[in-house]
Order: structure tokens, then C-alpha cells, then sequence
């Protein structure tokens, strides 16, 4: 039986910040919600791909499976990315978790 | 306090604007991630989870306020108002942007600090002894001998590219306070049988992932022979060691499967050709350092107050060890406030701290491997205001070496490494046992926590050690008991299956009262206590029967 699929989504980290970013449609963004999402072993490969064009602007890039929420948007789907998403959580204040975002 | 030269300063200078120029380079692309990489980690610049991470060397862990100060300055200015001191007694700042390091490398430079060969595979900073030129128990401070080795490593083209990293420490006493035989070189001062001085050196200790206690290797080096013989075993290890498999490149791998006896024979025939070759240079610039390292003038006997209040005694009961005078103490501050995190200090504590050094102990700090700040020299009649201000900014906790005083990584919470977090478990277990009122009932205890394999929290020396570690994307933390870090060194033995993030306290705490039924009055330790039952009691408190289990529910 193959493999179930989960769907996956691009990050890395900004150059000059290095803050968290997410690949969205030819763009980098700070907020996991809007980032796109593979849906196919073939999508993965067209995502990582295009993720991948931007060596002066994002660093680190890689693909992470994701959950969806009931609206359809990328949350994660191991810890490491949630805390990579909401910043230490011994100082919630300084991770993004802290301002809101 | 070592002075940089002409040389020293000329050559962190270069270093900071040949930093400056790859950065700007990275910036406008001409230098891609690929080739950048193995340049910013050369000067102690990690990406983490979150963040840019600058690691700045603290050699052999000293400090005085100059130096703290503009630590503090770096931390307001570039970074989130704080730093977190390392077991390698280095500070990590979390939030650093990679256009303002350059600017970051200058302002270390103004008072004669760096972060070169904080990262990559070659020799890191030089570690000694945090009690160093005060312990009462010491043959000479340790720090000369660190600061050549620390000259002799800088910048060593030959031993830029080594197989792995390379860790060195040195002490000077019988007791060990640096954990000296989890070092890849271990040196430890000692004198000769007509007194001369000179070194009994250990090769291939580590941590990690295969941890290995240190082989003695030359029971007596003559003091002048220290950079050959070092060399010698660098070269041995350089041309033998494994290159093929990053987890078996390191030295303790190479000895171990070589044989102690064997890499000896090794390192002695190349010690006998390099031994002419050394025109005894080193051993002026030595005793040119040792001139930087002279004791402070310390102040004659003066009365403590007659009547201490009781947070004050507690305070010196736990936090002050003896010093090489009486009427002077060695104050440990601990960065282990309860629900703290363990090694971390803001700006505002690093300037008191710097403040409390200047005003009354000889304007020294020292970074320890526990991740906690000393006071070297300080005269006991200052104990009560040192205290008193200690407490104002949060600072008095008294409990080193006790259970709250835990070491912990920085783990999953910045680490990119990471499987698992570290502080909020080190956070979690100080709260309970400090709730429960327990801590010096406890007595001695040493809790050492990783967030991975790599051990940067020396889990394996812990009494109790825990490592943390992904289990099918959940957090699980394996328990290690019975491990000792000190002369000592015993790698702690695994207890049985881990523990999830939830259960991971109250496994902790069923040890604890494990210990405190079994052991034969309050003076055994728990390690002492450990080493006379062993396993069994502590695995049938961790691993009750499921009956009893589910009684207890």
C-alpha cells in the first residue's frame, strides 16, 4: 500500500534577520497561515524548487510536513516547528508568539 | 587580567573588518550561503531555530567589569536585553542581526574580547579551573598555561581543519572543578618529584554521542615541553583520525581504538622529533603572561559583622567556598533563580555584577561551567552588602550545588540541533522541589540536562542526568544515574526506557525519594548513596510494578 501523503509546506530562515519565513506563491512571509502548501509528491518537488530561487534572501530552505486547520491552512505538524513558529518557550515574549503575529 | 598586545589587538581588528568585508559580500551576493557558512561559524556565528546566534569566547572564563559591562552594552544594543552563559563558559546572544555582527566584533574588540574558534572543527576556547588564582587547594593558577595554549591555538594553520572540534582545559589542583576528563586534552599542573612543575596530561575524553572518560597519558611532562607534547598529540590525531564519519572523528575514538598504550608509543616518537624544533620562545611568552596574572592585593584581616541574618548565613552557607585566605571567600552568584533560566543573565544583572567586582572584589568575575558567575576574591567583611544588593536584582538564590542548580542547554527552545527542550524541564524540576521545601534535606545534587546527543549539557556526568530526545515527532527524555564530572568521572549509567515531557518531573521526583528512603543518615550523599546500592532501589522507584502502579493512581 503506498505511502499516505502529507502535505507539506517550504521554510527557512530570512538572511539578514533571521527570522522564520514561509514560501507562499513567489513570495516569503512571516505568517505560517499563509504559506503554500504541496499537496502531491510532485508539488513537493515544484514547491521546493521554486522555494528555492531566492539564495540571497532566505536561507536554510527545506520542506516540513504540515497539518491543515478546518480553513485549509498550513499548521505544524511536528514541535520543532511550533517552536519555531511561536519563538522559546521559556521567553515567549521575545518569539513571535509574543508580538502577536 | 591578560592585556592584549600589539599583536593581539592588530590581529582581532583584522579579523572583525576581514569579517565585515564577508559580510557585505554575503549581502550584496557575491558570496553564496555555501561559501559564507564555513566563514561565519569560524567567527562564532550560528543560525538557530529562530535567530541569528553569536557565540563570544570567554577565555578561561574570566572577566572583570570592563568586560561585563560591554557585554551588557551588546546585549541592550544589538540583542533583547540579555545573554546566556554557556558550559563552555562562553555567552550566547540569541537575537544578533547579521548586518550588525561586524559592528557587535568591534565593540568586543574595544575591550580585548572575539567570538574566533567559538564554532568549526578546531581548537576552542581554553577552559580552566573557575576557582582559579583563589581555590585554596590550587599549585599555581591555571590561567597562564591557558592563555599560551589559548595563543598557541589561535589562528594555528595547521590545526584549522581538524577532523572535529577540539576542546582543552586546564586545571591545577586535585580536585577537578572543569571536568577536565571529558576534554579531548585534559592538562592538570602538578610538580615532579624534586618539586619541579610541570603537567600530567589526559587525552580523549568527550561527551556526545559515544561518551568516553579522559586516559591518562603522561603521568609527568616537564613544564617546559607543554606546546611540543600538545603538538605532538595534535598530529597524531590529525593524520590518524577518522575523517570518513563525523560521529567517530573525534580524538576519543581514535585513542580508544588505537589503545591508550599504543597512541602513546604514537605521540612520544613524534614528541622526540618536534622536541628540537622548539627553541624555547613559548616558555617567554609564558612567563610574560604569568606577569598578567598576578594575585590582586588582597587587604588585610578585617571583622565580619558579629550578627547575620538567616537568608545571609544560608547564602554563605551554600554560595561561598574557601578561599586561599581565610578572611576572603569565592562567591558563587547563581544564575539557577528558581523558575529560571539556568545560565541566563539580563543587562541590568550583568552591570550589578560587574558593579559588586569593582567595588569589592578585585574587579574579577569568572564564567563557570555550571553556568553561574564567581566572584573570586572577595573579603568576607563585603559578604553582607554583596548579598544585600545580590538579593535587590534577583540575584541571591542559594542553592549551588544543590538540586536547583541545574546545568541545561539552551535545547529546542533555540537550538537548531535540538530534539527536545531543556529549560522548561530544569525550570519545572527547581519549582517542584523548591515547593516542596526539600532542597537542602537534599543535600549535594547535580542535575545535568541535554536537549541531544551532543551532550552540550554534560548529561552523562550528571548524578541525575536527562536527554532529551525526539521519539516519533514527541518529546521523551532518557534518565542516566550514578554519573560524577569531577576527578572521578564515571559516565552515568542508563536507567531503563524514557519518560515523556509530562512524566519527566515526577520521574525525578520518585528518584529523589528513592534516595532519601534508602540512604543511611543525611550526611550520604545521593552519589554516595548511589555508588552503595546501585541501580535497583532507583529503577523499581522509576519503574514501579504495574499493580503498584495502578494502586498508586
Amino acid at each position: 500500500m503506498a505511502k499516505k501523503f502529507n502535505p507539506k509546506m517550504a521554510t527557512g530562515n530570512d538572511l539578514l534577520e533571521g527570522d522564520v519565513v514561509y514560501f507562499s506563491d513567489g513570495r516569503w512571509t512571516r505568517v505560517i497561515g499563509e504559506a503554500e502548501l504541496a499537496l502531491s509528491p510532485e508539488a513537493e518537488a515544484d514547491l521546493l524548487g521554486r522555494a528555492s530561487q531566492f539564495p540571497n534572501q532566505v536561507v536554510g530552505v527545506y520542506l516540513t510536513d504540515v497539518k491543515l486547520d478546518d480553513a485549509g491552512r498550513a499548521v505544524p505538524a511536528h514541535f520543532r516547528e511550533d517552536f519555531r513558529m511561536l519563538g522559546p518557550s521559556n521567553r515567549p515574549e521575545h518569539g513571535r508568539a509574543g508580538q502577536g503575529a | 587580567m591578560y592585556m592584549y598586545d600589539d599583536f593581539d589587538a592588530a590581529f582581532v581588528r583584522g579579523r572583525v573588518a576581514e569579517f565585515r568585508d564577508q559580510v557585505a559580500r554575503r549581502l550584496d551576493g557575491t558570496l553564496s550561503e555555501a561559501e559564507f557558512l564555513p566563514i561565519r561559524l569560524k567567527n562564532g556565528l550560528y543560525l538557530q531555530l529562530h535567530a541569528y546566534m553569536l557565540r563570544i569566547a570567554v577565555p578561561y572564563g574570566t572577566l572583570d567589569s570592563r568586560k561585563m559591562r560591554q557585554l551588557a552594552y551588546i546585549a541592550d544594543r544589538w540583542d533583547k536585553g540579555y545573554g546566556h552563559f554557556t558550559t563552555r563558559t562562553n555567552i550566547q546572544f540569541n537575537w544578533p542581526k547579521l548586518k550588525d555582527v561586524p559592528d557587535i566584533l568591534d565593540a568586543l574588540a574595544d575591550v580585548d574580547m572575539h567570538a574566533i574558534q567559538t564554532s568549526g572543527n578546531c581548537i576552542r576556547n581554553v577552559t580552566a579551573d573557575h576557582f582559579a588564582g583563589a581555590a585554596a587547594d590550587e599549585i599555581e593558577d591555571p590561567r597562564p598555561t591557558a592563555e599560551l595554549l589559548r595563543q598557541w591555538s589561535t589562528d594555528h594553520p595547521e590545526f584549522a581543519w581538524l577532523g572535529r572540534k577540539f576542546k582543552i582545559a586546564v586545571i591545577a589542583s586535585e580536585h577537578d572543578r572543569a571536568v577536565l576528563k571529558s576534554h579531548d586534552i585534559g592538562v592538570r599542573i602538578v610538580r615532579g618529584v624534586a618539586d619541579e612543575p610541570g603537567y600530567e596530561i589526559f587525552v580523549g575524553g568527550g561527551l556526545g554521542r559515544t561518551p568516553m572518560v579522559a586516559k591518562q597519558i603522561r603521568s609527568f611532562l616537564p613544564k617546559a615541553h607543554l606546546l611540543p607534547y600538545l603538538e605532538s598529540i595534535l598530529q597524531v590525531y590529525n593524520l590518524q583520525g577518522r575523517r570518513d564519519n563525523k560521529y567517530k572523528a573525534r580524538i576519543k575514538i581514535l585513542v580508544h581504538e588505537t589503545g591508550i598504550d599504543r597512541f602513546r608509543e604514537l605521540v612520544e616518537t613524534r614528541f622526540q622529533e618536534k622536541l628540537p624544533q622548539f627553541n624555547g620562545v613559548n616558555q617567554k611568552i609564558l612567563r610574560r603572561i604569568e606577569g598578567s596574572f598576578v594575585p590582586p592585593a588582597f587587604e588585610a584581616a578585617q571583622p565580619m559583622p558579629p550578627v547575620l541574618g538567616a537568608g545571609l548565613q544560608s547564602w554563605i552557607d551554600t554560595n561561598v567556598a574557601a578561599h586561599r585566605l581565610d578572611h576572603y571567600g569565592i562567591v558563587t552568584v547563581s544564575l539557577k533563580g528558581i523558575g529560571e533560566t539556568p545560565g541566563d543573565a539580563s543587562s541590568d544583572q550583568m552591570r550589578l555584577l560587574a558593579d559588586l567586582a569593582e567595588e569589592y572584589a578585585h574587579d574579577e568575575l569568572r564564567v563557570s561551567h555550571e553556568q553561574n558567575i564567581v566572584l573570586p576574591h572577595v573579603p568576607r567583611r563585603h559578604l553582607p552588602a554583596i548579598y544585600d544588593r545580590l538579593k535587590a536584582a534577583g540575584l541571591a538564590t542559594a542553592n549551588i550545588g544543590l538540586i536547583s542548580d541545574i546545568i541545561a542547554c539552551p535545547g529546542m527552545d533555540y537550538c537548531a540541533l535540538a530534539t527536545a527542550r531543556s529549560i522548561p524541564v530544569a525550570q519545572q524540576i527547581a519549582e517542584r522541589f523548591h515547593e516542596l521545601g526539600l532542597e537542602h534535606e537534599i543535600g549535594p545534587m547535580k542535575i545535568k540536562i541535554s536537549g541531544c546527543i551532543n551532550a552540550c549539557g554534560h548529561h552523562h556526568v550528571g548524578h541525575i542526568g536527562i536527554l532529551g530526545l525526539d521519539r516519533a515527532g514527541v518529546e521523551n527524555y532518557q534518565i542516566t544515574l550514578g554519573g560524577d564530572g569531577t576527578e572521578t568521572t564515571v559516565i552515568g549509567e542508563r536507567a531503563g526506557p524514557g519518560f515523556s515531557y509530562d512524566e519527566i518531573v515526577p520521574a525525578i521526583e520518585r528518584i529523589v525519594s528513592a534516595y532519601l528512603d534508602v540512604r543511611t543518615d543525611p550526611e550520604e550523599t545521593f552519589i554516595e548513596c548511589f555508588r552503595r546500592v546501585g541501580m535497583t532501589p532507583f529503577k523499581e522507584a522509576l519503574y514501579p510494578p504495574e499493580e503498584a502502579r495502578s494502586n498508586a493512581a
